[in-house]
Formats: C-alpha cells, sequence, structure tokens
C-alpha cells in the first residue's frame, strides 16, 4: 500500500464508515471562544464558560437529537466540559451513539506576497495533542484550510500550501488514532458563476488528494469536508438540483472511491437552503460511492440560538428549533426531505458574512 | 469545468461510455511491424504487409467475436487495411459494433541520469495525426507509458515525466476528437511482493490523475488502461482473488468515478491467468464505479497465433480459438467465467519476457 499502516487502521476504517452512515451527520459546535462570542452578542448573551456550557448542553441533550447524528465536532474547553448533571459531554456523546470530534487547528495566517490568501497552522506538537484528545475520548479531528476566489485566486502557491498542510495535519492524526476531516473550504464571497466554482473546487481537491497520496493518509480513514460548488455570493442564485449537478460532478471528477463519506461545510447558506441542496445531491441519479451528508455549523444552530436567546425558560423550544433541522438534514441525507420543516426563526436567513474571518 | 470542454465533449464521453459496456473489452490488435516481427517469427511467418493483413484478417472476421469486444488498438498500417474482399478493416468493424482505435506513441527513450528508465515519446505533431486518424475512423487512441520497480524505481523523474506525457497526448486526443486511453504500466519484472506493486500502483495513479486535472483533461471521456496488481515476475504466484482484492483497492484509492472504464492490460500473463484475475475482479464483493474489464494483446491472440501458424488451412481452427478467448474474457467482465474454456496447453502459458522491448 502506498498508504501508511498504522496501529490504528481498522479503528479509522469503522469510524470513519460509521461518521457516514446514511441517516446520520456531523453538528460542527466547534466554535473557538472568539468565534462563540460573535454569536453570543447576536442574542445579547455574556460570553463567559458557562454560558458557552449551556449553550453546548442545550444541543447535545436535545430530545431525537443524537439520532440524527454520528459525530459533533468540539472544541477544546468543551471536550473536557460536563453537563450541569456533572456528566462529561464526551459521554453523553458516546452514550447516544455519537462520535466526539476535536479541532485542532490554530486558525489562518496571512501568506506573504499574495492578496490576502491564508494557510492554517496548527501542526507544532499535533502528534501530542492528538494523543491527549484521543485519551479524552476524541475519535475524529477537524483542520480548515480556506481558500478564495478572485482575479487571480486561488494561486497555485496558496492551493498547495493548503493541500500539503491538510496533507501533514491527516496523517499525524491517523498515526494518533484520530479520522481526519480534511476541509479545503473554497469562500462563497465573489460575483463568479457557478461554473468558475465548480472549476476552481476540482482543481483545489485534485491537489488535495495528490497531497494525501505523497503523505501516505489512508483515505479509507478519512473524510472530505468541502464546499458546495454554488455561484458566488454577488451572483444571482441558482436551484438545489442546479447546485447538486456540479457539486456531484466535480466530486466525481476528484475524490477516489476508497473514501467512505462527504460531510459538506454549509458556508454562509440558511439552514433550508443547505438542507435543499443536500437533499438534491442524495436524490441525483448518478454514481456516488461515497456517502453525501452533512457536517453544519451555523446551518444547524441558527434557529436554536435566536429561540434560546440566552433564555433558561427557552430551552425546551430551543431544542425543539434544533431537532427540527437534526431531523431535516437526516432526511437530505436519504433524499426524502420533503421541505416541510417548521421554519424556525431565521431558518431562511442568509447567514453569508461578506469576507467572514471564521 | 476544470476540464476543457471542446466541440467532441458528448462524443468522447458517449464513446468511452460505450467501450466500457459490461460484457464487452478490447482487443489489442496494435503491434507494431517491429513488435508483430516478433510474434511472426516464433510461429515461422515472415514478416511481410501480406501476412500482417491475413493475420488481422483472421480476427476480425472470426465468427462471434464481435459482440465480446467493445474496441480493437490498430497500429497505423492497419487503420488503412482492407479485407481480401476488399472492405476497409475499420468499417468491418464499425458495422459490427466495434470501436476501431489506434496506437500514437512512438515508443520509449532513455531518460539520461536514470537506471533504465523510460519515457514515451510521440507528441510532435500529434493533434494534426489525430486528425487525420479521426477522419480514417478511428475514435479512441492509446499511448504506451512504461515504469519499472527496482531499488530506487520508479524514481520521481520518472513517475512525473511519464504522467504528464500522458496527459499531454490525453488532451490532445480530446481536442481532436478521440478518446484517449490512459496507460501508465508499471512492468512485472522484479521479485518485489504484490504490497511492493500495490504502493507503486497507487503512487503512479495518483500522479497520472493529478496530472489529468493540471491539463483539464475531461475523464468522462477517458479510459484507464492499468496493469493489475501482482507480485513481481521472480517472486511466488497468489492467487486470482488476492490479486483482485489488491488491485481494485488500488484503484479505489486513486481512479475518480468520473472515470467509465479500467481496461487491464494483461502483460506477462497467461491468457487463463489474466482471464481468471478479471474475473475475480469482477466478483469482488465492494463498491467499483467503474467497469472492469480487458484491453489484451497476447493474453487474446497467443493460442490463436499458433493455431494459425501462418496457414489457411488452419484459419478456422485459428478463429474458433480466437473466440474461446473472447467468450472467456466476455464472461470475466461479468464475474461469471467458470474456467472452462478450451483447455489448449498455450492457454496457460505464460506469455512473460524479461525486459520486454514493447
Amino acid at each position: 500500500m502506498s498508504a501508511f499502516t498504522s496501529k490504528f487502521a481498522d479503528e479509522l476504517i469503522a469510524n470513519a464508515a460509521y461518521i457516514g452512515t446514511p441517516g446520520k451527520g456531523i453538528l460542527a459546535a466547534d466554535e473557538s471562544t472568539g468565534t462563540i462570542g460573535k454569536r453570543l452578542a447576536s442574542i445579547n448573551v455574556e460570553n463567559v464558560e458557562t454560558n458557552r456550557r449551556n449553550l453546548r448542553e442545550l444541543l447535545f441533550t436535545a430530545p431525537g437529537a443524537l439520532p440524527c447524528l454520528s459525530g459533533v465536532i468540539l472544541f477544546e474547553e468543551t471536550l473536557y466540559q460536563k453537563s450541569s448533571d456533572g456528566k462529561l459531554f464526551v459521554d453523553i456523546l458516546k452514550e447516544g451513539g455519537v462520535l466526539p470530534g476535536i479541532k485542532v487547528d490554530k486558525g489562518t495566517v496571512e501568506l506573504a506576497g499574495t492578496n490576502g490568501e491564508t494557510t492554517t497552522q496548527g501542526l507544532d506538537g499535533l502528534g501530542d495533542r492528538c494523543k491527549k484528545y484521543y485519551e479524552a475520548g476524541a475519535r475524529f479531528a477537524k483542520w480548515r484550510a480556506v481558500l478564495k476566489i478572485g482575479e487571480n485566486e486561488p494561486s497555485e502557491h496558496s492551493i498547495h500550501e493548503n493541500a500539503y498542510g491538510l496533507a501533514r495535519y491527516a496523517v499525524i492524526c491517523q498515526e494518533n488514532g484520530l479520522v481526519p476531516i480534511v476541509e479545503p473550504e473554497i469562500l462563497v464571497d465573489g460575483s463568479h458563476d457557478i461554473h468558475k466554482c465548480a472549476a476552481v473546487t476540482e482543481r483545489v481537491l485534485a491537489a488535495c488528494y495528490k497531497a494525501l497520496s505523497d503523505h501516505h493518509v489512508l483515505l479509507e480513514g478519512t473524510l472530505l469536508k468541502p464546499n458546495m460548488v454554488t455561484p458566488g455570493s454577488d451572483s444571482p442564485k441558482v436551484t438545489p438540483e442546479v447546485i447538486a449537478e456540479h457539486t456531484v460532478r466535480a466530486l466525481q471528477r476528484t475524490v477516489p472511491a476508497a473514501v467512505p463519506a462527504i460531510v459538506f461545510l454549509s458556508g454562509g447558506q440558511s439552514e433550508e437552503e443547505a438542507t435543499r441542496n443536500l437533499n438534491a445531491m442524495n436524490q441525483l441519479k448518478t454514481k456516488k460511492p461515497w456517502s453525501l451528508s452533512f457536517s453544519f455549523g451555523r446551518a444547524l444552530q441558527q434557529s436554536t440560538l435566536k429561540t434560546w436567546a440566552g433564555k433558561e425558560e427557552n430551552v425546551k423550544a430551543a431544542q425543539e428549533a434544533l431537532y427540527v433541522r437534526c431531523k431535516a438534514n437526516s432526511e437530505a441525507t436519504l433524499g426524502t426531505y420533503k421541505g416541510d420543516a417548521k421554519l424556525g426563526d431565521g431558518a431562511a436567513e442568509s447567514l453569508h458574512v461578506k469576507d467572514y474571518k471564521y | 469545468m476544470s476540464a476543457f470542454v471542446g466541440k467532441y465533449a458528448d462524443e468522447l464521453i458517449k464513446t468511452a461510455k460505450y467501450i466500457a459496456t459490461p460484457g464487452k473489452g478490447i482487443l489489442a490488435a496494435d503491434e507494431s511491424t517491429g513488435t508483430i516481427g516478433k510474434r511472426f517469427s516464433s510461429i515461422n511467418v515472415e514478416n511481410i504487409e501480406s501476412n500482417r493483413q491475413a493475420l488481422r484478417e483472421l480476427l476480425f472476421t472470426s465468427p462471434g467475436a464481435f459482440p465480446c469486444l467493445s474496441g480493437v488498438i490498430l497500429f497505423e498500417e492497419t487503420l488503412y487495411q482492407k479485407a481480401s474482399d476488399g472492405k476497409p478493416f475499420v468499417d468491418l468493424l464499425q458495422e459490427n459494433g466495434v470501436i476501431p482505435g489506434i496506437k500514437v506513441d512512438k515508443g520509449v527513450v532513455d531518460l539520461a541520469g536514470t537506471n533504465g528508465e523510460t519515457t514515451t515519446q510521440g507528441l510532435d505533431s500529434l493533434g494534426a495525426r489525430c486528425q487525420e486518424y479521426y477522419k480514417a475512423g478511428a475514435r479512441f487512441a492509446k499511448w504506451r507509458a512504461v515504469l519499472k520497480i527496482g531499488a530506487t524505481e520508479p524514481s520521481e523523474l520518472s513517475i512525473q515525466e511519464n504522467a504528464k506525457g500522458l496527459a499531454r497526448y490525453a488532451i490532445i486526443c480530446q481536442e481532436n476528437g478521440l478518446v484517449p486511453i490512459v496507460e501508465p504500466e508499471v512492468l512485472t519484472d522484479g521479485s518485489h511482493d504484490i504490497k511492493k506493486c500495490a504502493a507503486v500502483t497507487e503512487t503512479v495513479l495518483a500522479a497520472v490523475y493529478k496530472a489529468l486535472n493540471d491539463h483539464h483533461v475531461l475523464l468522462e471521456g477517458t479510459l484507464l488502461k492499468p496493469n493489475m496488481v501482482t507480485p513481481g515476475s521472480d517472486s511466488p504466484k497468489v492467487a486470482p482473488e488476492v490479486i483482485a482484492e489488491y488491485t481494485v483497492t488500488a484503484l479505489r484509492r486513486t481512479v475518480p468515478p468520473a472515470v467509465p472504464g479500467i481496461v487491464f492490460l494483461s502483460g506477462g500473463q497467461s491468457e487463463e491467468e489474466a482471464t481468471l484475475n478479471l474475473n475475480a475482479m469482477n466478483k469482488l464483493d465492494v463498491l467499483k464505479p467503474w467497469t472492469l474489464t480487458f484491453s489484451f494483446g497476447r493474453a487474446l491472440q497467443q493460442s490463436t497465433l499458433k493455431a494459425w501458424a501462418g496457414k489457411t488451412e488452419n484459419v478456422a481452427n485459428a478463429q474458433a480459438t480466437f473466440l474461446a478467448r473472447c467468450k472467456a474474457n466476455s464472461e470475466a467482465t461479468l464475474g461469471k467465467y467458470t474456467g472452462d474454456a478450451s483447455g489448449d496447453s498455450a492457454a496457460s502459458e505464460s506469455l512473460f519476457v524479461k525486459g520486454y522491448k514493447y
């Protein structure tokens, strides 16, 4: 095999396959302290540890939600937090059949000499950190690389840097028992059309899989978290069927069948848009040797956050809102979503923030 | 799209898909004048044009063989030859649902500074040549790149050169209406085990698909002609099921689902070995998003050549032998071969020639 054989190989393969179980997907609840602060600020909630803990408890104990999920990505702080009755969040998740995951990157920094392009940091001591996360119960990891579309972007330099950073991160994770989610996000910002997005996405993904091969990554023990292929944020919208066609074609041209599942990011899409697009992909009659699911942050939590507004008395309603989105996305992974989810407050609201700093 | 979509796009996609029809495969009858000379001397036949024409007529008029074939690769001389009743070979094939293909490479040359590694030539005026071949009735092409396994081989240089050569050839073909068969043959010569062959095959194929992406090749309008993954020629043999497992795993890790079909070369395998291995692959219960079929030269013609021995009175018998191999391989593409093709001793004869110069 050109893939390196780790002592964790069987476990990595089993966990990656489990995360791709049809009907399930990932809740991305790994907002860093800074990022969650922005969310909390939008609902007038103070960014203190108890509030961050309360929000995550609300999410992880929402009735009916866990069966729709195969994984939850956590920020480091959350990995060690407990519910109000003293139970570790990771145990709550595990008992609910949900694998805990951990965000391991340390954000982006600019690439000198480019027009605002970035690379992602976090490789220093990554192996040791992964070992600790594994001990704490994590079984998969996530690292977000970011690229943008512009006149001269993404540059070959940016593509190469980000692809090889992802590959290095991926093999270090596998050496330490964590399934790496490979996330090369191409931002939606811009006035380009869907064909441009498709071309860039194909080019970026091809570079990623070459890098993963060079670094001897075991593809059967990885997941891909790509952007959907859409028009730029300043361009006219298109239907879910068009997004589905361009997205799946891009993946057919670049993602080997050995990858068990593709878990889309939602970018700036509204909750309902993201669900409809995922549903359309799963309805498409074409070759799809990987399962197509979700790894949504904002697109799962937006209406829940608004409904909660930080108030104890709103928890039940907020949890219902979360369940509605989880169920809708679960159905979307099967192509059976009928578009009839009770739209929560803000479910149709675009979550796009221009030049969004994660 | 990052793929170049020229005026022939739809036709290329249709042709590639047709060649990959389950139950059918390719007869590689494109031996150059020099190479066919070696075959002829092994059966004491003079290497003159009428004999070369007679052999190909024997093959192309074998009763019952056509339904087993979707394509035949021809050498340039044969593209312009006729059957003894005056009908051009190209017309004979087309009328019977078999697509004519054309070998377009001009053989290998050594790469200076390497240990006997090679690159393939043939790019000069390739576009113009393809146009001529298209006019003559060809609809697909073939270009053979060769790599070897050794202590320090294949080198990065050899992999890059051969991958890029294949990609440049492929896009030129597509610009001119020919489906390119991409053939990166990793020779069996050596004492390495099957794992080494698997690792090298995966590394080579990853480089090939990166190069194809860089050159904007439309994958849906291509075919792949790889080696099967086997132990080296000086190593102990393994069962077809083992070959099937390693081969399909390597392909799942590298060949994007957009590629419609994979048409294996037989290398030095005997007729029967090649069929049994192909059959085992198609029986393997694992997701394969491309069809797996054959593009055999020696492994379809060996016993036929011996049965013919250049004599007109042997033609019917030789044709029956040829039909038996065609049927066996057709069944193998469906995983239905039961190993009872005419028990000709020649069928089990290894066709391996050390350091084989094509």
